[in-house]
This record gives structure tokens, sequence and C-alpha cells, in this order.
């Protein structure tokens, strides 16, 4: 026992501190990656809705196809195929440049791809919540597009989405363990790294469990929050 | 002529070498996601009836079991089974199960088996849940056993409302398999990283990326077929309100084909 | 005008590093990180080994900036390519089949490949033959893996392929293997170490002698002569032999 402690402990020889570490780049991953997938999510779900034949089908193809793939494949073939993608972009324009995908960087767009098929999904059912007497009722009292929708759409849309984008938010945290395999070093990939060390497997892969419990749980705190604020104006039954 | 047709769009050379490998590995895949799904399923509907069961103790057991199998990633819980259980040859030499833990199949099989029991629990939970109490409380005065109302009047009307939400559950399972690849099993990614590990051809991933595209159409579509045999009586009484509330929507929605 | 806008958007998103395309002043080199001792990672995080210190010094000799990054061993040639880095100093093999996506330095070791057992293995040598109907380990995309599936597969042994080698060591001692084929020099350091209670070196495979060297791109033509000189240079002067002498207690040039 004592030794498990000393093994995860913070001081010299301990991992306390490279899991620490690990944990703020799961975080900062998932954290960059959600405004992303949402904001395209969104798009995708009013492409969905929309009365364009073209842009449905463009939606319907992106959902299909990001929600269909496994989430270690699009990691993959963002993380190399872009690359080469964007190397052959920049020689046929006659640039000499190197750009870089890095691994934070493919998790970001990988995971935003798959959070925006999944999100879109919760953003088109919330959307349809909305009746069309709200936007038809606050263009009668004179607002604009953009202040209708920050006003009177947003905040009804988010009472109808949060529970869906919360369900969303604790896939993409756990997903994100994935950027382990190509080696970012989040929370799983630093406790291979302990693991590989110190040979105690056990200790260590519980460890990680936890350390994503945590986070879950942190998270549903939070949600709970953002819930009851989104509820603050509606009444009960 | 169809070769030169395939070789339009597909390196032949890479074909030749590979075809009959990703076929395996399509194999493989379908084999871990079908066993770890049923077997899953049975200890899902347990641990589901567990949650609403009376006993305090197997109601934080199956909560506790649920929370922790959904909060944490898939990844860590097959390395902690794989890494860590295996690591423990002595003790399950004694009980006799070593054969069970040497093995990467069977390995990867229980972790995806206890891991979808996690969620299919809260599916089922929420089946049975949505059957009105009335529909109980009616059979009980018809005089039948306890057993037998679960199993003829709760248990099907739980499953029309579980039915989805089971086919989406399938398909992430198809996708969480991708991780079986990780301990050595030789799934449609493992086959996927090996032939790219010795051609370098990024032609490979593109493969890997329509097949998987195929199982997951087929199983919506298989899907999409089931649902509509297994409500087909609650077809005449689309028009009006079969039941009153969210079920209704809930199997109306299901009725309607790839809704 | 337009592609220059789209070029700079691209810079902006945070995708870039521009670098010019002559021999460059700076360079980054990858390593893996789980191949004791010649790449591994520490409680700090810190890429350490013989790989690095060979590393470092051909850098100091070459007289360039050099930023070691970790990279995982299955996707570091496309990486490679893919201009992540500019060069692998990672024990890579020299090989027919890698040469014709990179070029290679001269070598800066040799080794041979070797079979570890279980110390109360019934194998007896390392031909087909005796490995027949048993589990072989080996690390994916290396040398020994092709060597584990090709010939020993093909004798009728089950070849199972790791991401790293410390998974593959980690099954040999846990008995899920039943030998386990990797470079030689990796499989006495960890005989040595956590694997000394479990396993013992059967023996070194006949006729599979290779050498490791620093994987650069095609046209990189003049990174190549450079560090082919520092190679010499470092072998000379006797910084070689200090680095080595850290790690072995034998000669591996």
């Amino acid at each position: 026992m004592q030794d498990i402690l000393s093994l995860l402990s913070f001081s010299d020889g301990g991992w306390g501190t490279a899991l620490a570490a690990g944990t703020l780049v799961t975080l900062s991953l998932a954290l960059t990656t959600l405004p992303v997938g949402l904001f395209l999510g969104l798009g995708v779900a009013l492409m969905a809705r929309s009365n364009s034949p073209r842009l449905r089908a463009i939606a319907t193809v992106f959902t299909t196809i990001f929600r269909g793939l496994p989430e270690l494949l699009t990691l993959l073939i963002v993380y190399y195929g872009g690359q080469i993608l964007i190397q052959r972009l920049m020689a046929a324009m006659g640039f000499e440049a190197q750009i870089q995908i890095n691994a934070f960087l493919a998790g970001v767009i990988a995971f935003g791809l798959v959070l925006a098929a999944f999100s879109s999904e919760v953003w088109v059912g919330a959307l349809n919540t909305i009746a069309r007497g709200q936007y038809e009722a606050a263009s009668a009292l004179g607002l604009t597009k953009w202040l209708s929708f920050r006003l009177v759409v947003f905040p009804q849309l988010m009472r109808a989405a949060l529970p869906g984008l919360s369900n969303n938010w604790l896939t993409l945290l756990k997903d994100t363990s994935l950027i382990s395999t190509i080696s970012l070093v989040d929370i799983m990939r630093q406790t291979n790294l302990a693991v590989g060390a110190t040979k105690q497997p056990m200790v260590f892969y519980l460890t990680a469990c936890f350390l994503y419990l945590i986070l879950s749980a942190g998270s549903g705190f939070a949600f709970a929050f953002l819930e009851r604020r989104a509820n603050r104006g509606h009444v009960r039954g | 002529m169809l070769r030169d047709l395939l070789g339009l769009v597909i390196n032949l050379d890479l074909l030749d070498r590979y075809g009959w490998r990703f076929l395996d590995g399509v194999v493989v895949t379908a084999q871990l996601v079908t066993i770890s799904f049923i077997l899953g399923g049975v200890l899902g509907l347990l641990l589901g009836l567990a949650r609403l069961s009376e006993n305090l103790a197997l109601r934080w057991f199956s909560g506790a079991y649920i929370y922790f199998f959904r909060g944490s990633p898939l990844l860590a819980q097959l390395f902690l089974l794989y890494y860590g259980l295996g690591s423990l040859r002595g003790f399950w030499t004694d009980v006799g199960l070593w054969w069970f833990f040497r093995e990467a199949w069977y390995c990867a099989l229980l972790a995806f088996t206890l891991n979808t029991a996690a969620y299919q629990a809260e599916i089922f939970r929420g089946g049975i849940q949505a059957v009105p109490r009335g529909q109980r409380e009616a059979a009980a005065a018809l005089g039948m056993h306890n057993a037998i109302i679960f199993a003829k009047v709760v248990f099907p009307q739980a499953m029309i409302v579980a039915l989805r939400p089971l086919g989406n559950e399938l398909i992430l399972m198809v996708k969480a398999s991708a991780i079986a690849s990780l301990v050595t099993i030789y799934d449609l990614m493992g086959v996927t990283k090996l032939a790219f590990s010795r051609s370098y051809n990024f032609e490979l991933y593109l493969w890997a990326a329509v097949l998987y595209l195929i199982i997951v159409e087929c199983i919506r579509r298989l899907w999409a077929v089931l649902e509509r045999r297994l409500t087909r009586h609650l077809k005449m009484g689309e028009s009006q309100p079969v039941q009153a509330g969210w079920l209704s929507r809930m199997t109306k929605s299901a009725l309607k084909p790839n809704a | 005008m337009y592609k220059t806008l789209l070029a700079a958007g691209i810079c902006i998103l945070g995708m870039t590093s521009l670098a010019s395309a002559q021999m460059k002043k700076e360079i980054v080199i990858a390593s893996e990180g789980a191949y004791p001792p010649f790449n591994f990672m520490d409680s700090n995080n810190k890429l350490q080994g013989f790989d690095i210190d060979i590393a470092n010094a051909l850098c100091e000799k070459m007289q360039v900036k050099c930023t070691i990054v970790a990279q995982d061993w299955d996707g570091i040639i496309p990486a490679l390519l893919a201009k992540k880095f500019d060069a692998i100093v990672a024990s890579m093999t020299i090989t027919d089949e890698r040469k014709q996506q990179v070029e290679f330095t001269d070598r800066y070791y040799r080794t041979p490949l070797s079979l570890a057992v279980p110390k109360d293995s019934p194998i007896k040598d390392t031909s087909v033959a005796s490995l027949k109907g048993k589990t072989v380990g080996a690390q994916s995309s290396t040398t020994q893996s092709i060597y584990a599936e090709d010939t020993y597969g093909k004798g009728g042994a089950d070849a199972k392929l790791y991401p790293t080698q410390d998974e593959a060591n980690a099954d040999l001692a846990n008995g899920r293997l039943d030998a386990a084929v990797a470079d030689k020099f990796v499989l006495v350091e960890w005989l040595k170490n956590s694997g000394k209670d479990c396993c013992k070196l059967l023996g070194d495979i006949e006729g599979t002698m290779s050498e490791a060297g620093i994987a650069i791109r095609k046209e990189d033509k003049e990174l190549k002569a450079a560090l082919n000189k520092a190679i010499k240079d470092i072998v000379a002067d006797g910084t070689y032999k200090k680095i080595q002498d850290k790690y072995f207690a034998f000669d591996i040039y």
C-alpha cells in the first residue's frame, strides 16, 4: 500500500505530477474541441433543416460518415491523411512551406467532426421544439434576426439541447483517450508510460479510470448547474 | 474485365496482397461485436432489473457498476483487464482461469461485454420504466405471476422503447471494437494497421473506412426491418394515439424507417 | 492574392511551422520512447537512452539546434514523410522495404535478432521447427515483426504483434507468449531488469545481423551527408564509446 501511494505521489519518482499534467492535456483537448464541434454541429443541423435539397444531402452524408466511422480510424485518417492532403494542396498552389498537423490539432479536428455529427442530431431535435410562433412573435416585436435568435430562440434552444449535449460531452471526454495512440501525452498515454516504467498495470490503469470518473463527475455538476440556469425561466407543469 | 473496372478505384496489387486479410478482419470484428453485444445484453438486463429492485444493496451495486463502466473510457478498461488482470498469472492459475485471461480474444470479449452491459442496463431500465404502471396492475388483477407479468406484459413493451437505443448501442460497439487492435487482435482495424505498417499506403485506411461504413449501414437497415416487424401490431393505431405520453411518440418514431 | 490569403489563413489556424528548404539550423528528431535501453521515457516524461544520447552528440557535432520528440512507432515513417520531423533516431533497422520510402544514413550500431523465452520453456533453439505451434510476440512494424510473421508464422507459429516492445515484454512475463523476438540488446537489457525473474535469452537468430540507421526523407541529401560525417566524427573522437559504455558492456558499433 505504501509502495502504491509513493508511486502515485507528487514527489520525485512518483507519477503524480505526470498524471496531473496528463489530466490537463486531456481536459484542454476536450475543452478546445467542444466549441469547435458544437458550432459545426449547429451548422450541420441548420443545413439538415434547410430548404435546399443539396444542403440537406451534404448534412446527411456528413453525419453518416462521422457517426459511422470508428473514432480511432477518424483520428488516424485526419492525422496521417490530413497532413498528406495539406502538403499536396500547398504544393499545388506552389508553396514550399511546411505545415504541420500536430497530434493535438489532429485530435481537435477529428473529435470535432465526430462531436459535430452527434451533436447535430441533438440540435435538430432542440430546434424542432421551438414553435414557429416564437420567430413570428419576435419579428412582430421588431427584433432583428440576430436579436431574436439571441434573446428568444437561443435560450429555449439551450434548455432543450443541454441534456443531449451533456451526453455528447461525456462521450467526447472518454474518446479523447484515443489520442494516446498518436503519442499526445494525455492521461492514457501517461498511464501507459508509467506502466512501462513501473510494471504496475493494475494500479495505474485503475487510477486512469478513476481520473476519468472524476472528470465525468465534475462535468456532471457543471451541467446540472447549467441546466438549472437554462430552466430558470421555465415553469414546470 | 471486372478487375479492370476495380483497378480504376483501388490499387489491385494491394487488393491481391491484403484483400482476404481484410475480409478476415471484418469477420473477426463481426464476431467480437455480436458475441459481446448478446452477452452484454443478458448482463445488462439483469443490471437494469437490479437498478429497479427494492433491494438497496442490489441497487447500489448496479448503480456503481454502471457509473464506473460508463464514466471511464473503454480503452482504459480494456488495458486494465488485459495488462492489469493479466499480470496476476499466479492467481488465475490457482483458480483455474488462466486459460481465459491468457487469450487476448477472451479479454477483449470480456471488456466489451462488461462495457456494453452498463450502457444496455440503462436502456433496459428506461424501457421498463416507460411501461405504464396500469399494465402491471391489470396483469396482476388477472392473477398472473410476477415472472409471467414481466415476460409477457412488461418486457415486450419495454423492448419496443429499448429497440432504437439498442440499435444505436450496437453501432457504437462496432466502432469501439476498433481498439481491440491495440491488444494484438486482428480485427478490421488490426488488419488495416498491419497492412499499412508493411506497405505505407494510405489507401488502406480508406478501405477500412468504407468497410466500417458498410457494416454500420447494414446494421441500420437490418434494425429498421426488425423494428417494423416488432411494432407491426401498433401500425393500425398510428392515426390515433395508442397510449398517452412519450411512449407513443417513441413507438411512432420507431415506425418510421430511417427516421 | 487569393492563394496568399488562403495560406495565411491556414497559418493562423495554428498549423504552421514554416521552415526553409535548405539545410536547417534547427532540426526536429523523432524517437519512440518504449524501447529501452535505446529509447525510453523517465518519470519526468523526458526521452532518455542510447538513441537520444547519440542524437544529441550528432547535433552537437553538426552544430545545429535539435528538438527531440516522441512519436509512436506505427506512425513514425508516415510522420517523417509527412514532414512532422526531419530524422528518426529510434533504432530503426535499415531494410530494403523501408528504403523504398525513406533514406538511411550509415549504421550507428549493429544487432542480431534474438529470442527470449520463459525460464521453464521447452523451446530448445531459435529454429523455425522449434517454434511450431507456439505463440511468438514482436513489436509491429519492425524487422522482427516481419520475421515473426513471415518466417515463424509460415512455419506454423502464431505471431502476435504489439504497438510497443514494452507490451510484448509484459506479455512474455505474464505468460501469454511462448517467446518474444526482438533486437538482442533490447532483450538483454530487459532480462537484466524487470524480466530477470521470468525469462531468459534463448539465443541469436542466425542470419539476422542487421544495422540500425537514421532515417530521413529521400530529398534531404545534405542532411544525410552531414549526419554521416557526424557519425564518423563521434566514433573517431571517442564520444560514441563514452555513450556506449553508459549502456553496454560490449561493442555494438
